[in-house]
């Protein structure tokens, strides 16, 4: 299934998430990730949705018919640049740790926390790599992930 | 610059007044009751409803009929949540609508306060826009962009909440400010690119269709669509949100398609090769499976809101933009060109010969819904309005009722609201006094919403009632025929009915009773005599009588069920 990148401008108002969330349930959207945060500009904030191609022509139309929705960008997917934050705490004992570590970095994963039984580690990266590292520590027992939403942007005007 | 503090209360009441409004539906309670006190001195005049969803099929059947913004008043909690269903009805069918609800005070929120209820939340998906006032310098402001946005576009409910504390909170009017929204701007102009492409696809079209909805009726594009049919002789089909959109009895007019429309209006969409589709929105009621729907034919599709373009059917030529412009722009690149239409009108009127609508009402038989409609018709204004409940009556309506202009006929039809009918006919009598309502009911929905008749007596609001009695909920028990065996669970009303002439001399209305054929005509013209009050006539009707024709939910529009012996197809 063929993924699209969405990147909505919208007012910085209360209500504005749950006013883009209840459409999309509203209308049976599938959406596989959503993030929001601030933008450089006063009293607007960027969510970013990534949905399905089936699905994104209305996801699109439906959100456009929000007043607090300012302006809806497909991200081209050739010139995309994508990013999520991870948090990951995993189980180590003296035997493990050393190799734990050393996966994990070796994946790009920092860590940012190590306790004589557990390590946490912090990764920014594309959501494939995030991924990756999860596959990688499995089989030493994640104790808690979490994991921040994607956001992306346009690498072309 | 005013140095007179208002409340906010007086503010409520003073943007009403600047915005012109003359007439508003409501119910007063504790948390509205600041407005109210205002509203006392003003020369809006308030219609007091006896349940808030009466009052706001109210403002719905004032806004139909006339075009314009329709205005409910309600108090927080279970105000508010009586006026859900209006909401999403006049959602649904595209009616401008604004409700102001009272708020528990702003330090009471969340805290499930007395009548609390998070009204912003529960009709966010039953409203185009809503709004929750935290301070009442906006009040002015916020109103008069909740009227730009119910008005504008896809007309639509905008809903404001307004807590106690900001209704009695004393600030200055200011001056409202030309609405400018960031994130709102309606597409009115269509793309001359896609009007050029759509004509062009008209005139390589053998068999084309005018397709066309509420959406002629909200743009008042009657006249435009007028023209562009019979100057380049292109038939017609109203679907139910857009009866009266162009004149019945007209050549090119085929009337309704879908599941109880005419054989010949929606055989014709089938056998069309172009579909020319303004202001509607492929609902499943006009296009049963949409698998099979026209599927010889190329689609236009002309609409003021881009999302229902592509929702159900990939159009070859989307045109955005407001009905009465794109009509006007095809009129314009279609100018000159000569449509060779005339053995397709030809094949439609022999199939409309082929396949009329029909019945049998018998001499000493029991009364028929459409024999009795079209008597009423013969003794009824040309404008008068005719708003209906929902169910197998409204289906009749829209069959054998010649509507020849718009706004004449009120109905719920996406939502498809029981108990509509009477208080939406309050609604368009406050905004037509001298007018002639006529509010065609069932009995099944009459009950639903029947307290709205001391309303009407009370306003002096002149409705005419016909409560069409089958002692049942028709199209339910007409299902239970048809899918469930003849087994009758939960549609049968008739081991209590009410006495409906008594209910209507009790409510000071005038009650009239019509039982057989002879009684049909005196007893319409004696209610069509009595102007100074409401009156019913309960009219007994056949409880076996059946809605065709008829295609089956989910089914195809080839097979269209005639009549009964036509079941067997099943």
């Amino acid at each position: 299934m063929s993924e699209r990148i969405l990147s909505v401008l919208v007012e910085d108002k209360p209500g504005v998430l749950a006013r883009v969330a209840s459409t999309i349930s509203r209308r049976g959207f599938n959406i596989n990730s959503l993030a929001v945060g601030p933008t450089n500009i006063q009293g607007r904030s960027k969510m970013t949705i990534v949905t399905e191609l089936e699905s994104v022509e209305q996801v699109k139309k439906q959100l456009n018919k929000l007043i607090n929705v300012i302006k809806i960008v497909e991200l081209d997917p050739e010139n995309t640049i994508e990013s999520e934050v991870l948090l990951l705490k995993v189980s180590i004992n003296k035997d493990t740790q050393t190799s734990v570590i050393e996966k994990a970095s070796l994946s790009g994963a920092k860590s940012v926390d190590v306790g004589s039984d557990y390590a946490v580690f912090e990764m920014t990266g594309a959501s494939k790599d995030l991924d990756k590292l999860e596959n990688l520590l499995k089989p030493f027992g994640i104790i808690e992930m979490i994991r921040g939403g994607r956001i992306a942007i346009q690498t072309k005007l | 610059m005013s140095e007179e503090k208002l409340s906010g209360a007086e503010l409520v009441v003073r943007s009403l007044e600047y915005m012109n409004i003359s007439t508003i539906f409501g119910l007063p309670g504790g948390a509205i009751l600041p407005a109210y006190d205002p509203l006392y001195d003003s020369p809006i005049r308030h219609i007091l409803a006896r349940h808030e969803q009466g009052s706001g099929h109210m403002a719905e059947g004032y806004a139909q009929a006339t075009g314009e913004l329709g205005v409910v008043i309600a108090t927080s909690g279970p105000g508010a949540t009586n006026l859900i269903t209006p909401l999403t009805n006049a959602l649904m069918d595209s009616t401008p609508l604004l409700a102001i609800t009272g708020q528990v005070a702003s330090e009471a929120i969340g805290n499930d306060a007395f009548q609390e209820a998070y009204t912003v939340g529960l009709t966010m998906a039953a409203t185009k826009h809503n709004y929750l006032i935290t301070n009442a310098e906006e009040i002015p402001q916020i109103l008069l962009e909740a009227r730009h946005i119910a008005t504008t576009g896809r007309p639509g409910p905008v809903l404001v909440d307004i807590p106690k504390d900001i209704l009695n909170q004393k600030v200055e009017w200011i001056e409202p400010k030309l609405v400018d929204l960031p994130g709102y701007k309606p597409t009115l102009e269509p793309n001359p690119k896609m009007i050029n492409q759509a004509a062009d696809l008209i005139k390589k079209s053998e068999k084309p269709i005018l397709y066309v909805g509420g959406g002629i009726i909200h743009s008042k594009a009657n006249e435009e669509l007028f023209e562009l049919a019979t100057k380049f002789q292109i038939p017609v089909v109203t679907t139910l949100m857009g009866r009266g959109a162009f004149p019945d009895g007209n050549e090119l007019c085929f009337e309704m398609p879908g599941m109880h429309g005419n054989y010949t209006a929606t055989t014709s969409i089938q056998k069309s090769d172009l579909l020319i589709a303004i202001g509607v929105r492929f609902d499943d009621r006009v296009t049963a499976n949409p698998k099979f729907f026209a599927q010889n034919a190329k689609v236009i599709h002309a609409d003021i809101d881009p999302a229902e373009i592509g929702k159900i059917r990939e159009p070859e030529v989307p045109i955005v933009g407001d009905a009465k412009s794109v009509i006007t722009g095809l009129i314009e690149r279609l100018e000159g060109s000569d449509l060779k239409t005339t053995d397709w009108i030809n094949e439609l009127n022999q199939m409309k010969k082929d396949y009329p609508l029909s019945y049998i009402q018998e001499e000493k038989g029991p009364l028929k819904v459409p024999f009795v409609l079209e008597e009423l018709q013969k003794l009824s204004d040309e404008d008068a309005i005719v708003v209906s409940g929902v169910g197998q009556h409204q289906m009749w309506i829209s069959q054998h009722w010649n509507f020849t202009q718009p706004n004449t006929w009120l109905n719920s039809g996406g939502l498809g609201t029981m108990g509509y009918s009477l208080p939406a006919a309050i609604g368009a009598q406050a905004a037509y006094p001298d007018r002639q309502i006529l509010a065609l009911d069932g009995d099944g929905c009459f009950q639903m919403t029947c307290q709205e008749l001391i309303t009407a007596s009370t306003e002096n609001i002149p409705i005419k009632i016909v409560v069409f009695n089958n002692g049942n909920h028709g199209m339910v028990r007409q299902w239970q025929k048809i899918f469930y065996k003849n087994r009758f669970s939960a549609s049968e009303l008739t081991h209590h009915t009410p006495d409906y002439v008594a209910l209507a001399e009790s409510m000071g209305a005038t009650g009239l009773r019509m039982i057989e054929k002879s009684d049909v005509k005196k007893v319409f013209e004696k209610m069509l005599e009595i102007n100074d009050k409401p009156v019913l006539v309960e009219c007994i009707v056949d409880p076996e009588d059946m809605v065709f024709p008829m295609v089956p939910a989910g089914g195809s529009n080839d097979v269209v069920i005639l009549n009964e012996d036509d079941l067997k197809k099943l």
